[in-house]
């Protein structure tokens, strides 16, 4: 990547793919072509099957739901009737899982892009040791942050309400937010700060005229990254709330109940499934290149 | 760039670009004081709770309308020490072996299908993006929907029963559970490591391939001799993050099999399940020896291999002269 300076396009998500690719594996004789194809294959459908099963049993009536064709026969949408059934409180699990999950991740940025400017770009000591400790923090384990804080919101009454959601859940979104930043701020070149505090600008002005504009899709696929972790959240949401207003949807869902009782409704679960799982996947089918690189950016290049 | 009026608060800008040290370490402190704040509330706080609470003991007595008797006792190390004896203790080993076992396979057989599917998806020429889109279909999927999704696929009259044509009782209790929950999250969980494992593979010049091929290096001699050293960093890194995520595996047990199964039982779950039986000492314990394992386990992972996580490593690393792109370390600072 050439280091233009001034070039935003430039500064865009990382390079994924190099394209040296094409030449590297033109030559290949036939029976290897064919090799790499069957392994294509398995890998589709090893990702893709039991996702696709999920749809199809979703799509089923109530009753086929034991049905192994690979197509619903009828199709028929009653498992997502059943899924909003009033008893389900489903509805209203989704709007407290968009509100704790966009809480979560618009408090998390704020907090998370002043933190990565400064371990990217500043220079101080204990840098690395700082980032080392918030890195850390992420693998902390849930239950024992939720233990010590049911006990802390029993007493403080905070036991179903949004505020013992969206704060615990800032434990792993934070550190996980801090990481894909400060590897999106590291690769933007220093130049650019600089060429601004030469024309006048304090650091401060040119992180927010200049750095942050450019950071903008990296800070963005930070975004999803940490909407999709706080969405996915089940073990501070199952301890924090006893009552269905509160309860997220990935909670809600394990506690569907089906027409006789005892069976375990699994059409409506994959029709709830569904639901929780497309506006998650259209938004990582559109950024996909995006994400992977944020994906990988902590781990692999920084 | 657009000139930049200055508000009248802003100091001058006299001073040269580069800030003093001084100045940087403070700025520096304020920005990152939000995030050390937060992480205090959230992280710090309930170590120190939690290991005070794993020192007392709640009364354990219950009033006919069903609210806990307020009645808190020292006990010291009691609750730890009952891991140690008795049916407590059982309970805990047997969670403490499962958290370890599942650990051990799921990253094992993660790592051999990711690093299989990275070496594929490096070598694809078409539908790169669709290979993409469907590796990431598993990552989206929440765990809670994921677990629903493999006992639906594992119940009794389910889809996987009807394939292998047995009837297996997956979701019981038994190896099976086991079984079941290892597959879940291998489904879940070893694209992800693909993923990396890949991006660590794409750094890797042509070049080096070309001239082991000229020394007439087999394929396998490549893979070990090239491949493998290159994207060990990026390998030991999501490595280390997978240990650390399966030793506090919860959801997927938890909803998949179900709570009270001992074949499945983490720490995670024993701790929860002792939470809700308002036992806050056990608890608090169980939770504080998780925590001791994922650190001491990360510090060794970190210590005796080297995962570099924050890329400290390639911070340092100074920046190639042009058009020398050899077998250095990987420095991806420098992305081609």
């Amino acid at each position: 990547m050439s280091r233009t300076v001034g070039a935003p396009q430039q500064v865009q998500a990382p390079p994924t793919r190099p394209s040296r690719r094409k030449a590297a594996s033109a030559d290949q004789p036939g029976w290897r072509k064919w090799l790499l194809y069957a392994g294509i294959g398995v890998i589709l459908i090893y990702c893709l099957a039991p996702f696709y099963w999920m749809v199809v049993s979703s799509l089923r009536r109530p009753s086929d739901v034991f049905q192994t064709n690979l197509l619903p026969q009828p199709p028929s949408l009653q498992n997502y009737k059943d899924a909003f059934a009033p008893a389900n409180h489903f509805g209203r699990a989704l709007f407290n899982s968009v509100f704790v999950a966009g809480t979560v991740t618009v408090l998390v940025l704020i907090i998370a892009i002043l933190s990565a400017y400064a371990l990217a770009r500043l220079k101080f000591r204990g840098k690395n040791l700082a980032l080392s400790f918030i890195i850390a923090t992420s693998m902390f384990p849930g239950i024992a942050m939720v233990i010590p804080l049911f006990s802390l919101f029993t007493d403080i009454g905070w036991i179903n309400s949004y505020q013992a959601l969206i704060l615990p859940a800032m434990s792993f979104a934070l550190p996980l937010a801090v990481w894909i930043l400060v590897a999106f701020f590291r690769q933007m070149p220093a130049e650019l700060e600089q060429a601004a505090m030469i024309d006048g600008c304090t650091q401060g002005q040119a992180f927010r005229k200049v750095i942050l504009p450019l950071a903008a899709p990296g800070v963005f696929t930070t975004a999803i990254i940490v909407f999709v972790a706080a969405w996915n959240e089940y073990i501070i949401a199952l301890t924090m709330t006893n009552k269905f207003e509160y309860r997220t949807a990935t909670v809600a869902v394990t506690f569907f109940t089906g027409a006789t009782g005892r069976d375990i409704p699994f059409g409506s679960i994959m029709a709830a499934g569904v639901i929780l799982t497309v506006p998650l996947l259209i938004m990582v089918l559109i950024f996909q290149r995006r994400i992977v690189a944020g994906l990988t950016a902590g781990g692999v290049k920084s | 760039m657009a000139t930049i009026e200055a508000p009248p608060t802003t100091p001058p800008a006299q001073e040269a670009p580069k800030r003093s040290i001084e100045d940087q370490r403070r700025l520096a402190a304020g920005l990152l004081s939000p995030t050390v704040l937060v992480l205090a509330l959230v992280i710090g706080y309930p170590i120190i709770a939690g290991i005070r609470q794993s020192l007392f003991s709640t009364s354990q007595e219950v009033d006919p309308s069903g609210f806990v008797i307020e009645g808190e006792q020292f006990v010291g190390l009691d609750n730890y020490t009952a891991v140690f004896s008795g049916e407590a203790g059982e309970r805990f080993w047997n969670a403490f072996y499962n958290t370890t076992f599942f650990t051990v396979v799921c990253v094992a057989i993660e790592v051999v299908i990711g690093v299989a599917m990275a070496l594929i998806m490096n070598k694809a020429l078409r539908g790169k993006g669709l290979i993409r889109a469907s590796i990431l279909v598993p990552w989206a999927i929440p765990t809670v929907v994921s677990a629903l999704l493999w006992r639906w696929i594992f119940d009794a009259n389910g889809i996987a029963n009807a394939i292998i044509n047995q009837q297996i009782l997956w979701s019981t209790d038994g190896w099976q559970a086991k079984a079941a929950v290892i597959i879940a999250d291998t489904w879940k969980t070893a694209p992800f490591i693909g993923l990396l494992v890949l991006a660590g593979l794409q750094v890797i010049p042509n070049e080096v391939y070309e001239a082991a091929k000229i020394d007439g290096a087999t394929a396998f001699q490549q893979f070990r001799a090239i491949t493998l050293p290159l994207v060990r960093p990026a390998l030991l890194v999501a490595v280390l993050f997978r240990i650390l995520d399966n030793l506090r595996m919860f959801d997927l047990p938890y909803v998949l099999v179900g709570p009270g199964k001992p074949s499945v039982e983490t720490i995670s779950i024993l701790a929860f399940l002792e939470n809700n039986n308002t036992r806050f000492g056990p608890a608090a314990a169980y939770a504080v020896l998780l925590f001791l394992y994922v650190v001491l386990v990360a510090y060794a992972f970190v210590k005796l291999l080297g995962a570099d996580v924050i890329g400290e490593a390639r911070e340092k690393t100074p920046k190639p002269a042009k058009g020398q792109r050899g077998l250095r370390p990987i420095a991806r600072g420098d992305t081609p």
